[in-house]
């Protein structure tokens, strides 16, 4: 069968435009079939995208295309003249952005836009378009199908319109669809329906599709071919099976291993598990609020020396404002925290210098946690200024050591951070935190903005670091896997509460509280056929696409639990369930049935 | 081991190009060679004037390129070229020294309620707010008429009118540089608002700053002018380039460009500021997509 | 949606009424006693006295101010000490005037400065863009009286074309009006031009680099079609903005302009009414000015509103 798409030898610059180009892509070559998908996959920078964008014989400033032949169906694209490529775009070729919020006109209603392609080109008339293109809501299972067009796009969630311009690439029928990170900004939860949704959609039309990406286990659900690019060449490709179970090339091995993490099977203390007594760091009782609206309800957690305890949720369930009210920067309506004994006071302003040292903040955007006009040698110098007693060579050497803690070379003290990488800048905020020898640091999201291989080699230092120092770690993270492989104890925020707590091991296998269950069958896993068994359970039909809302009645998860007891869970607040020392389940279900 | 060494390189690579991006454009070559000019009349304008600023060199009024007189006399037959290099001093200078104070206050405040935030920003904003409610020439002519036109009340006026836009211009800098996760940083570890405000946020302000800096200055050096030349300002004999375009209208009538000469002067300046100005802020290339442009 | 128009609109009372207290306190600043300035100093203390008590200087601050105040929403302008007329009359001529010399100035430059704008973002990066924005940077600064001068000098005297002081009268013919004022609208049009024009740019690039302008291209729409239904509609906010910002100005700020011209506009009325120590006057002047400025910025604010989609529905 001829190929639909053929990429050859294609040569890829980057630069700024008056300035030096250099090579970022250099001669890749693939090939794409007539209702085949392939999955692109690579770091940021690696050109992906650009190389997804010149499907449609475009390039984004900064960028562009040096050598080679894109052949759509024999035609090469790039040798086309502007109308031409206009026609092709969106009929023949139509793209899918990351986000989708940005890529909505928000001053224009959606169906406007939906169905602009149709429109502009004469296909249909717009009554017809329409109904063409509610068709293809119903079809990607958008609620209200016939109005949500009408609507302007902030007036739509993320994974809803998502799916909406989903829709709107499928509305000329297109032979070819380029999926450029669709899912990457999208919770766990919505990213499963979203994920079915275009599968279904891409098979039913028999439509081939580019779906580019750095997910792995998204990859292992939709692609037919993989496509891995490293250092701008493609270092390996194949039938998704091979490439998945059986990688060939070392960076390829490197990225398995980086996504397949197992759960962590440390052993539990048991003598330490529900002791009162001196804890290293104590959460009690706290319940946080901006303004009238509760974000944290009555959460308790323990923090013990040399222990890495996980926090995990979706975006809204009040983990990062956790972060914000140990380290003081929100005070809480009520409730303590207890570092080594001592209640520590509400705002960080009104703590002794001596407190606020052990306890250090690690951010998840690392370009906006280093000051752009410092250079990382005058980063690192000043908490060793300030927290300890240090003559300037003595603070010298240190800034070396700690660079060399983090992995980074020493000559680093001299740069700018926006001479680093993602991954450099992420080390140096470690550093910064080490610098005032903490007892806890709290990384919130670290690795979240990271790629897959960097955020594995940041996990490692950070697992190296705890052995080296004894430093205790609260993980905030919304990737179950990766704190499932690092955690040793697991804290499970849903809507403000704690719904299960305690080690690792315990928690996630068997999962007990309905919640963890619906978060763990969630995590895509790297193989096929997952998607298709786990949007088959009840988990994924009842969790699907409804927004987290704090209640100070009942069970926060009361509406998408399918556990749910009538009368009780909307009126009494669960109560805490410890199967064994340590682990507590807030459910109203016994611990047999949960099982 | 897969180190993140590309991206890293590449990152460095760009650095490099960016620095080439200092290169001067023919336009900032121009711009800076007007100012340099200027500033060095304005310094040495005793030693350069050939005649001083109020000596009657001769009894033709408006004559055209007398022997003695390069530019000509004005209407009361004093040189014109004298009397710009005298001019250039007063109208520079003070428009220099209303600027500088305008920005002194200007930026403590704006910084000071931009880091506050709580009841001085309001007030603070409320009575900016006030203050640019009326058109600067109105304010100004209510302020200079009730008090009087001596120097230091003309230089106070203008500085107060620019540190209003001063103000705003800090205050939303330094309130988009106080979310940035690096100052939150820097009060988690205990450090003090001073400190904070010194090493973390002014650092960041500098180039939209130094770039006001030069709008400022331009809008003082004009708004002093205009008030020479309403006779608010500046108040003859003095040797401003405003008063003398305001003296020597009338010779406009009997074609005598004497008013014409001192309004260029400002001209130029304020042009070759202006543009050395949009040269800093803009050396960065669009973003806009190729095929949208031409 | 409705509650954000109340609230600017309370916040625009608000402002006027501080302006009013503004206005008002600015000109007790003025030192010069008003009856004396009337009477003349030779007259006797006794007379004077009698005049200050019929003009109710007496009076405290805040009774003045009161009486002021409420003199103002009756239409009540107050009486010129000056001239013994009624203010209302006075201004009436004046503003006229004024009004029409920035309607005349708006029409022909907005359009242009607006389309100008447009060309250049559209432009953007090429030599045409590069020429037009140092063309507007310089026009911008060149200061009033130098263009004033400059056109009075080549139209005027030397090419005679036009006529160096515009005669203003009311019965005048259009003709005769227009030719009269031509160069002062020349003036006020070269410098409120460059600044629409640049903001314009700004405001088309800012919304040319967004990602759904991206996304429009990548369905093959033609570029006029996103020009006018996609980046127009979300850059017309700033742009209206700015035209409101110049539009007071043209009321209120060209003082400049109407001194150089002896156009009998209300700025130089201010202006001689400053000169001549005639409170009720300056007092009425200043808050129209200033309920222009704050009036054509509530107008910006709430049309922003309006047009932004996000503001003028609910979640």
């Amino acid at each position: 069968m001829k190929n639909l798409l053929e990429v050859r030898d294609l040569w890829v610059e980057g630069g700024p435009p008056g300035g030096n180009y250099i090579p970022i892509v250099k001669g890749v070559n693939f090939s794409v079939k007539k209702g085949e998908v392939l999955a692109l996959i690579g770091e940021s920078g690696s050109g992906k995208s650009t190389i997804s964008l010149s499907t449609l014989g475009y390039a984004r400033p900064g960028c562009r295309i040096s050598k080679g032949e894109v052949l759509l169906n024999g035609e090469d694209v790039m040798l086309l003249d502007a109308q031409s490529r206009r026609e092709l775009r969106g009929t023949r070729v139509a793209y899918v952005a990351q986000s989708a919020a940005a890529s909505f006109n928000p001053s224009l209603r959606i169906n406007k836009q939906v169905i602009e392609a149709l429109t502009i080109r004469s296909l249909m008339q717009e009554n017809e378009a329409i109904e063409h293109v509610v068709d293809l809501y119903h079809r990607l299972e958008l609620p209200n199908p016939q109005t949500i067009g009408k609507r302007y796009p902030h007036q739509v969630s993320g994974g809803q319109l998502q799916r909406l311009m989903a829709a709107m690439a499928l509305s000329c029928s297109p032979d070819l669809l380029v999926l450029d990170e669709p899912t990457t900004a999208l919770d766990v939860t919505t990213q499963i329906e979203v994920l079915k949704a275009f599968k279904d959609i891409i098979a039913r039309e028999n439509t081939a599709a580019i779906y580019v990406t750095h997910d792995l286990a998204v990859v292992a659900q939709v692609a037919d071919q993989i496509v891995v690019l490293n250092n701008g060449e493609v270092v390996e490709q194949g039938q998704t099976d091979q490439v998945i179970n059986n990688p060939k090339h070392e960076y390829t091995q490197t990225l398995m291993s980086a996504v397949r993490q197992t759960p962590s099977t440390a052993p539990i203390n048991e003598e330490n598990q529900g002791v009162e007594g001196q804890h290293l760091l104590e959460v009690k009782k706290i319940s946080a609020a901006y303004g009238p609206h509760t974000v944290l309800n009555d959460v308790s957690v323990i923090v013990d020396k040399m222990e890495t305890v996980g926090v995990i949720g979706e975006s809204g369930c009040g983990k990062s404002t956790l972060a914000k009210v140990i380290s003081g920067i929100m005070p809480p309506s009520s409730g303590d925290i207890i570092l080594a004994g001592s209640v520590l006071d509400g705002t960080y302003k009104k703590r002794i210098r001596e407190n606020l040292k052990k306890i250090q903040y690690v951010f998840q955007m690392a370009d906006v946690a280093l000051n752009p006009r410092h250079t990382i040698g005058t980063i690192l110098n000043r908490p060793l200024k300030f927290y300890h007693d240090m003559t300037q060579t003595q603070r010298k050497q240190r800034v070396e050591e700690l660079l060399e803690l983090v992995e980074l070379p020493r000559e680093f003290a001299d740069r700018f951070p926006d001479e680093l990488s993602g991954g450099q800048k992420q080390r140096v905020n470690l550093a910064r935190a080490l610098a005032a020898e903490p007892d806890v640091i709290l990384c919130d999201e670290v690795t979240s903005a990271l790629d897959t291989v960097v955020a594995a080699s940041i996990i490692k230092l950070l697992e190296s670091l705890q052995k080296r120092l004894g430093i205790s770690y609260i993980f905030i993270s919304h990737d179950l896997s990766t704190v499932a492989a690092f955690a040793d104890r697991i804290v499970v925020l849903y809507a403000g509460r704690i719904v299960e707590q305690g080690p690792t091991s315990r928690v996630l296998s068997p999962p007990f509280h309905p919640y963890t269950k619906l978060l763990l069958s969630s995590v895509p896993e790297l193989r096929q056929g997952w998607l298709e068994d786990i949007t088959a359970t009840e988990e994924a039909r009842s969790g699907i696409a409804k927004d987290v809302s704090v209640s100070s009645v009942g069970c926060p998860f009361l509406d998408r639990c399918p556990m749910s007891i009538k009368g009780v869970c909307s009126t009494q607040i669960p109560p805490i369930q410890m199967p064994t020392g340590g682990h507590e389940i807030a459910c109203h279900r016994t611990i047999a049935e949960l099982n | 081991m897969i180190t993140e060494n590309t991206t890293a390189a590449h990152n460095v690579q760009y650095k490099k190009k960016k620095l080439n991006n200092l290169r001067l454009t023919p336009v900032a070559w121009m711009s800076i060679v007007i100012i340099l000019f200027w500033i060095t009349v304005a310094l040495f304008a005793p030693a350069l004037a050939p005649f001083d600023k109020a000596e009657m060199v001769s009894f033709e009024s408006f004559k055209l390129v007398e022997e003695a007189s390069f530019l000509g006399t004005d209407y009361l037959g004093r040189d014109v070229l004298s009397r710009i290099i005298y001019g250039a001093r007063m109208t520079l200078g003070l428009a220099l020294i209303a600027t500088l104070i305008s920005f002194t206050t200007g930026i403590v405040l704006g910084f000071a309620a931009a880091i506050s935030s709580g009841w001085i920003d309001q007030i603070l904003s409320r009575i900016v707010d006030a203050i640019m409610a009326f058109p600067s020439i109105m304010l100004a002519l209510i302020i200079i008429g009730g008090v009087g036109t001596s120097l230091p009340v003309v230089i106070l006026t203008v500085a107060l009118i620019d540190a209003t836009r001063v103000f705003r211009l800090s205050r939303a800098l330094a309130l988009d540089a106080s979310v940035m996760d690096y100052v939150t940083v820097a009060r988690v570890r205990g450090e003090g608002v001073n400190w904070i405000m010194l090493h973390e946020i002014l650092p960041n302000t500098i180039t939209p700053l130094a770039a006001e800096f030069g709008v400022r200055y331009t809008f003082a050096i004009l708004f002093i002018s205009s008030l020479s030349f309403l006779g608010l300002g500046i108040q003859p004999p003095g040797a401003d380039w405003g008063v003398m375009v305001k003296e020597n209208l009338q010779g406009l009538l009997y074609g005598s460009p004497a008013a014409l000469i001192p309004a260029a002067c400002i001209g130029s300046m304020s042009v070759a500021v202006n543009l050395l100005v949009d040269w800093f802020l803009h050396r960065s290339s669009t973003t806009i997509p190729e095929e949208l442009v031409g | 949606m409705s509650g954000l128009i109340v609230h600017r609109l309370a916040l625009g009372i608000f402002t006027m009424w501080v302006v009013s207290l503004l206005v008002f306190a600015s000109t007790e600043i003025l030192p010069g006693d008003v009856a004396e300035s009337i009477l003349g100093k030779e007259a006797p203390d006794e007379q004077i006295a009698k005049m200050r008590e019929r003009l109710g200087l007496n009076n405290p601050a805040y009774i003045r101010y009161w009486n002021w105040l409420s003199g103002l929403f009756v239409g009540d302008l107050g009486v010129s000490l000056g001239s013994g007329r009624e203010i209302s009359e006075l201004i009436n001529d004046r503003l006229w005037n004024t009004v029409r010399l920035a309607a005349v100035t708006s029409i022909i430059a907005v359009p242009l400065a607006v389309t100008l704008g447009l060309v250049s973002a559209m432009r953007a990066g090429t030599v045409m863009d590069r020429s037009i924005s140092i063309g507007t940077l310089c026009m911008m600064s060149l200061p009033e009286f130098f263009v004033a001068t400059l056109l009075v000098f080549v139209f005027a005297v030397q090419l005679r074309w036009l006529p160096a002081i515009p005669i203003v009268r009311p019965d005048q013919s259009l003709l005769s009006s227009l030719t009269a004022i031509a160069l002062p609208v020349m003036t006020l049009t070269f410098g409120v031009l460059a600044h629409m024009a640049r903001m314009t740019r700004n405001a088309v690039i800012n919304v040319l680099s967004s990602a759904y302008i991206e996304m429009a291209l990548l369905k093959g729409v033609p570029n006029w079609r996103i020009i006018l239904f996609h980046a127009f509609p979300n850059a017309l906010s700033p742009i209206i903005n700015v035209i409101a910002l110049n539009l007071a100005y043209l009321v209120a700020g060209v003082v400049i302009v109407e001194t150089a011209f002896g156009y009998p506009g209300l700025a130089r009325l201010m202006v001689e009414a400053v000169g001549t120590r005639d409170i009720p006057l300056v007092q009425a002047c200043g808050m129209i000015f200033c309920a222009t400025y704050v009036l054509l910025n509530l107008f910006a604010d709430i049309f922003s509103i309006l047009s932004n989609p996000r503001l003028r529905t609910q979640k």
